[in-house]
């Protein structure tokens, strides 16, 4: 199977975000990969220790995201290509055409995978871009999966605690969620194997996209100021509980 | 004039209540004309519902193409194509799990743009808000290009009533289904459970529950306030609670009016995921707990004698 895996560079989930130039932020933060990202990378990887292949992966981002590239390829992948940009933030109409375009001069998909959402702009929407541009089906938030010749049985969850079963035609694209899966750390032998694959590296410009038009810009960035210090209610555990549901009722007017 | 279409979410209970933050949103441009798009057949039973929040046309929308009901491709086709047949411009839904996937299938077959996930919308200045960064920082995103698609958080814009007097019509869309995505069964793991991204109230239990069973204890307290219980991922990873019921950056991202954490320490990926409720209580047994250090209202104690005198306290004052 030749297998494709969307892979994004994004700022560590723990890291401090500061807002430089109001629409930007400090780049200096840990960056990882995409937490989703590595659910996909190990769902490829599985399968194709099962079936034959190749996982390759594909990176739209800054050089610097060759160091997210290096750890998701000591998770088992075999090469991977990135699509140089200058922007972190770049739309996600575009991203998707990007991608579209360096899966498309590379190979034959028999899958994509992607995460679920990245978590930094939150976009949720880049693997059904993907899809479209392919014509290919694709099911996202995906927690079960099984692949036959030439389907593959997916399952997500829409919400009040249901899940549904999907039955997908290949080649398709899959949005992995937390909970497909549960990739191990990657041995020492394999970080290192992880050194000498090859990364290919093009420059966005060269893919012949429109990119003088994006369909959405962030024009600011704000950061959410933290709540200050609770309000601790005192005395027995029933004083303080009369005291709680008080407050609900006559300060927040919720209960 | 600017013409706004709604994705109407109907479930059991018919028309989700939190699709009226949604049309609530959509009037926010002065001059809007709300339709509202029902893919159940069942749209004259909504009337009532849809009209008493601003809706001046309710089109329910079948196809040539087939049952409409479990097809996500020909669900979105169909959108779509009744998008451009009303001249639609901005085109709303619930970021719900559903909303979220149809949205996005839609914006994709149109090329058009989406944000997922608003937090505020400016129809005027095709401008809204989001969360960056989990939650750490709020975007405000400029939007290029029309018709657009946006999905809004549940309960973030307050649905306010504005009676009118809708028209109901039926447009039948001539889309086929590409074939290549069958949904072959649903499960309810928990029938009657309240869905945790729409619930008003949010009760969650961190590691210390110990396991599995303790939730009942919550559900009690749940159960009298009309609330969905929830879980961290230390709870999940301890195999206490299912992922559905995981909240934070690789769960789910909720807003509640209230949100009431019960052995929580207040990790930033839990926040992630909880950060934009209105009013945060939390129980800890730890009164250096990172999590009072930003909530609102806290009491230290055990979760299991503080969780059952809040039940019984909350039962005594409902009766
Ligand atoms: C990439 C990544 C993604 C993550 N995503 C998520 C996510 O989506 N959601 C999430 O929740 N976490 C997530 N985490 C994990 C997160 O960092 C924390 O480890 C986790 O949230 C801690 O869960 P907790 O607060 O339940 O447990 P703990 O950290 O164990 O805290 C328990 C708290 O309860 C108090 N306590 C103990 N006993 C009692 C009692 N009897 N009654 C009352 N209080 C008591 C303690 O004082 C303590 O403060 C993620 C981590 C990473 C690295
Ligand atoms: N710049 C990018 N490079 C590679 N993959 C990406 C990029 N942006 C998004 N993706 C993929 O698309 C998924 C969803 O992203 P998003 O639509 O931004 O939430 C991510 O989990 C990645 O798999």
């Amino acid at each position: 199977m030749q297998i494709y895996v969307c892979v994004k560079h994004v700022p560590d989930t723990a890291a401090r975000i500061t807002v430089v130039g109001g629409s930007g932020f400090a780049e200096t933060c840990k960056f990882i990969v995409n937490p989703y990202d590595e659910y996909a990378v190990e769902e490829a990887v599985q399968l194709v220790k099962r079936n034959g292949g190749e996982v390759v992966l594909v990176t739209v981002g800054k050089e610097s995201a060759v160091s997210s590239m290096r750890s998701a390829l000591a998770m088992g992948a075999d090469r991977g290509i990135l699509v140089k940009t200058d922007a972190q933030f770049l739309d996600s109409a575009l991203t998707a055409q990007a991608l579209k375009k360096a899966i498309a001069q590379d190979g034959t998909a028999d899958m994509i995978f992607c995460g679920r959402q990245s978590i930094d702009s939150e976009g949720m929407q880049t693997p059904f871009r993907l899809a479209q541009a392919f014509g290919m089906a694709v099911v996202t938030d995906v927690v079960a999966l099984s692949v036959n010749e030439n389907q593959a049985i997916a399952e997500h969850d829409i919400g009040g605690g249901a899940t549904e079963v999907l039955q997908i035609q290949l080649p398709c694209v899959i949005g992995a969620n937390r909970g497909l899966n549960d990739p191990p750390y990657p041995k020492l032998p394999q970080v290192l194997r992880a050194k000498k694959k090859e990364i290919k590296q093009v420059d966005i410009a060269d893919l012949g996209l429109d990119l003088s038009f994006p369909l959405t810009e962030i024009i600011k960035l704000e950061a959410v100021p933290e709540r200050g210090k609770a309000k601790i209610f005192e005395g027995s555990t029933r004083e303080s509980v009369e005291q709680l549901v008080k407050a609900l009722k006559e300060e927040e007017k919720i209960l | 004039m600017f013409k706004a279409g709604i994705w109407i979410e109907t479930g059991e209970n018919g028309v989700k209540e939190a699709n009226f933050g949604v049309i609530t949103a959509a009037r926010g441009h002065g001059d809007a004309e709300i339709h509202a798009f029902v893919l159940d057949g069942n749209a004259d039973a909504y009337q009532d519902a849809l009209q008493s929040y601003g809706v001046q046309k309710i089109v329910s929308l079948g196809t040539d193409g087939g049952d409409l009901s479990s097809k996500p491709d020909l669900q979105a086709a169909a959108l779509a194509e009744a998008v451009n047949h009303f001249e639609i411009t901005a085109f709303l839904g619930l970021s719900s799990a559903r909303g979220r996937d149809l949205l996005a299938r839609v914006a994709a077959l149109m090329d058009a743009p989406l944000v997922q996930d608003c937090i505020g919308i400016d129809l005027s200045s095709q401008t809204v808000s989001k969360s960056h960064f989990s939650g750490k920082t709020v975007a405000t995103v400029k939007i290029n290009a029309n018709p657009f698609v946006c999905s809004v958080r549940p309960n973030t814009i307050e649905a306010q009533i504005a009676p009118c007097q809708c028209e109901l019509i039926e447009y039948r869309a001539s889309v086929q289904d590409p074939g290549k995505l069958a949904v072959k069964e649903i499960e309810k793991s928990r029938t009657g459970a309240v869905d945790l991204t729409e619930a008003n109230i949010i009760i969650t239990g961190g590691y210390p529950i110990g396991a599995a069973e303790n939730y009942n204890l919550l559900q009690q307290c749940a159960d009298v306030l009309g609330a969905a219980v929830g879980a961290s991922r230390a709870a999940v990873d301890a195999g206490y609670a299912p992922h559905s019921m995981q909240i934070g950056q690789t769960g789910k991202t909720v807003s509640p009016k209230l949100y009431i954490g019960c052995g929580l320490s207040g990790s930033v990926q839990h926040f992630a995921g909880m950060k934009t409720s209105k009013v945060i209580v939390a129980i800890n047994t730890d009164a250096e707990a990172p999590i009072f250090e930003k909530c609102d209202y806290g009491i230290i104690g055990d979760l299991f004698e503080v969780v059952p005198v809040l039940t019984q306290v909350l039962r005594e004052q409902k009766s």
